[in-house]
């Protein structure tokens, strides 16, 4: 492996003293944010929502920072790098659920909820039974995305900067608790919001470099790439050989998104649901254009670095961008690159943090224990205390975790949030009949059918147990549990109808369009 | 019912029209190109010009219909449905 990664003449991996300067100059700055917005985080929607003042513009970067992650931009990159057209499977159905989220979700959400989106499906409902449910898919959703993001953390940082696998999840930690910790929303916001503007002005000026290689044509770079490794790379090839799995796998995005936590959570930081509409449309503008970026950086890797080199340093070829920074720009641009990718994971970590904390201090302590009559106080400690919890238990996770294979933890957490957490919400906004237990009976059925089903999937049957055959053919199950967490909460709110939370809903349709202003 | 009532409820009726339209439109657009990688792959490889397969060009096309998407409701949204929630709060 050694001998390889030398023929590769990569300073990957070494210490790379730029990478170290970018990296502490970037912790530096984001404990700076964090020192500045922890005097301004008083109460708990300063917490929770960075006190509603963060304008759309502002929310659309911040979305882009807490959704694109190490994973789609090493990910997709090294996947485009090493086959070509497939990697614009990943990349569009990253991006699909963005239209979702606004055409559906986000308005009447800022309008409904307070910090979570328990908020909203309890607007009309009984309380407890639809808090602990919601929770729990909550969780679910951010302890597997956690979990994802931790190990691939450690992995990459060790990768690009040489040090000890559990030192780099040691320092992820920490950093996030500090973050969230002290900062609450605001200062998860801002380091949002660098990330984003480091990431996307990294890739733009990747994106350049190579570009300026074809006469700034990209059909001269992929005319380039066919005349080095075939056509092929230019057409479908191996990645979508069972229709029905591709399918499933687009649906859970898709809809995933829609459902994801620490997504939703950040429309609450927003002044009102105008302002949420905005910023989802500038959110996709930017992680539209970020993976039409990776796909040029994909095919500049292929040409420039190639496929072979790439593998060599990392088999599954996540280092394929930081390879292309390095040909391009030397070690300096590497250092920058690598600095990027250790913020992109900072700001997705601080996110889900934040957002599980408000399942636990939120959904569960305030709402659920204490029946809503809780201080401030109390609700701070309690949201902070929730943090370190959950900040422990994430790089605990991280490192049981080490060297196992949990990229389909990102799929699983997608499938969670898209059949535990997306119907619920629909059915409780826009179905006048739509009762508690209907909506319990949903998200409990979303969250145990889908880890159900991903156990009995080829993924962890073939791919992890190495069991000869699995008992359900999908990698991914959203294709059926989409529509059972449907119909389970359909059926259920006709077979227990709930007279009061029809009554509720006139009030409730009146609130998700006039907002709450007029109470 | 006042006639407040009845407008908003008017209102919520075409704002869940709109959202369901350009959903299935999206839903469309995006499971159109998974079809065809699933079930006409020669169909993509076709070139269009040096360097240009069908694939690459409806990949491009499916992220450019996500930004059409948004702007279309945005647009809708930010003169029809906040004109009508205006005239409503007063």
């Amino acid at each position: 492996m050694l001998a390889l990664v030398q023929a590769a003449t990569t300073q990957i991996g070494e210490p790379n003293r730029v990478a170290m300067g970018f990296f502490f100059l970037f912790i530096a700055t984001t404990l700076g944010i964090t020192f500045w917005a922890a005097r301004r985080t008083r109460t708990t929607e300063h917490f929770y929502a960075a006190g509603r003042v963060i304008g759309p513009r502002q929310n659309g970067f911040a979305l882009a920072g807490d959704y694109m992650s190490a994973a789609s931009f090493l990910g997709i990159a090294g996947l485009v790098s090493t086959s070509g057209f497939d990697g614009l499977i990943y990349s569009t159905g990253w991006l699909v659920g963005w239209p979702v989220v606004l055409f559906l979700i986000a308005e009447p959400l800022r309008n409904l909820g307070k910090y979570t989106f328990a908020d909203v499906v309890a607007t009309r409902l009984a309380q407890t039974p639809v808090r602990l449910a919601a929770a729990l898919g909550t969780l679910a959703t951010v302890t597997f995305y956690l979990i994802a993001q931790m190990v691939g953390a450690g992995g990459l940082i060790k990768l690009m900067f040489g040090i000890r696998y559990e030192v780099a999840i040691a320092i992820v930690g920490t950093a996030m608790i500090a973050y969230v910790l002290f900062g609450g929303m605001i200062a998860t916001t801002w380091v949002q919001i660098v990330k984003a503007v480091l990431l996307l002005g990294g890739a733009a000026i990747l994106t350049v470099l190579v570009l300026a290689q074809f006469g700034m044509n990209p059909a001269a770079l992929f005319a380039a790439a066919a005349q080095k490794f075939g056509d092929g790379v230019l057409a479908p090839g191996k990645l979508v050989s069972k229709p029905l799995d591709a399918i499933s796998l687009g649906l859970a995005l898709m809809f995933g998104t829609a459902g994801l936590p620490h997504i939703l959570m950040r429309f609450y930081t927003v002044p009102d649901a105008t302002a949420a509409r905005k910023s989802v449309f500038w959110a996709t503008g930017l992680i539209g254009a970020f993976y039409l970026m990776t796909f040029v950086l994909g095919f500049g890797a292929m040409v420039l670095v190639g496929p072979d080199v790439i593998k060599s340093v990392e088999p599954g070829g996540n280092m394929a961008a930081p390879l292309l920074a390095e040909h391009l720009g030397g070690t300096a641009f590497l250092g920058f690159i690598a600095a990027v990718a250790f913020a992109t994971i900072l700001a997705v970590v601080a996110g889900l943090t934040l957002s599980g904390a408000a399942a636990l201090s939120h959904d569960l302590w305030v709402s659920v224990v204490r029946k809503g009559h809780a201080s401030q106080q109390e609700q701070l400690r309690v949201a902070r205390l929730a943090t370190v919890l959950l900040g422990i238990v994430a790089v605990l996770l991280g490192i049981t975790f080490k060297g196992q294979n949990v990229a389909f933890m990102v799929g699983l957490a997608f499938a969670i949030a898209a059949s535990a957490n997306f119907p619920a919400l629909v059915l409780s906004m826009f179905w006048r009949r739509c009762s508690t237990a209907g909506a319990v009976a949903s998200m409990l059925t979303g969250t145990v059918s889908t880890l159900l089903l991903i156990y009995l999937s080829p993924t962890v049957q073939i791919d992890i147990l190495k069991h000869s055959a699995a008992w359900f053919p999908l990698k991914n199950p959203a294709l059926v549990t989409i529509p059972l967490s449907f119909a389970v909460g359909v059926l259920v709110s006709l077979a227990a109808p709930e007279p009061q939370a029809d009554a509720g809903y006139q009030y409730l349709e009146r609130r998700m369009h006039l907002g709450a202003v007029e109470e | 019912m006042t006639t407040n009532d009845l407008r908003l409820r008017a209102l919520a009726a075409t704002r869940w029209r709109v959202a369901l339209t350009l959903t299935a439109v999206m839903v469309i657009v995006y499971f159109g190109f998974v079809s065809l990688i699933a079930f006409d792959k020669p169909l993509l490889a076709l070139r269009i010009t040096p360097g240009l397969t069908l694939g690459i060009l409806l990949g491009v096309l499916v992220i450019l219909s996500t930004w059409l998407l948004t702007w279309v409701y945005v647009r809708w949204a930010n003169t029809h449905y906040d004109a009508e929630l205006h005239r409503l709060r007063k």
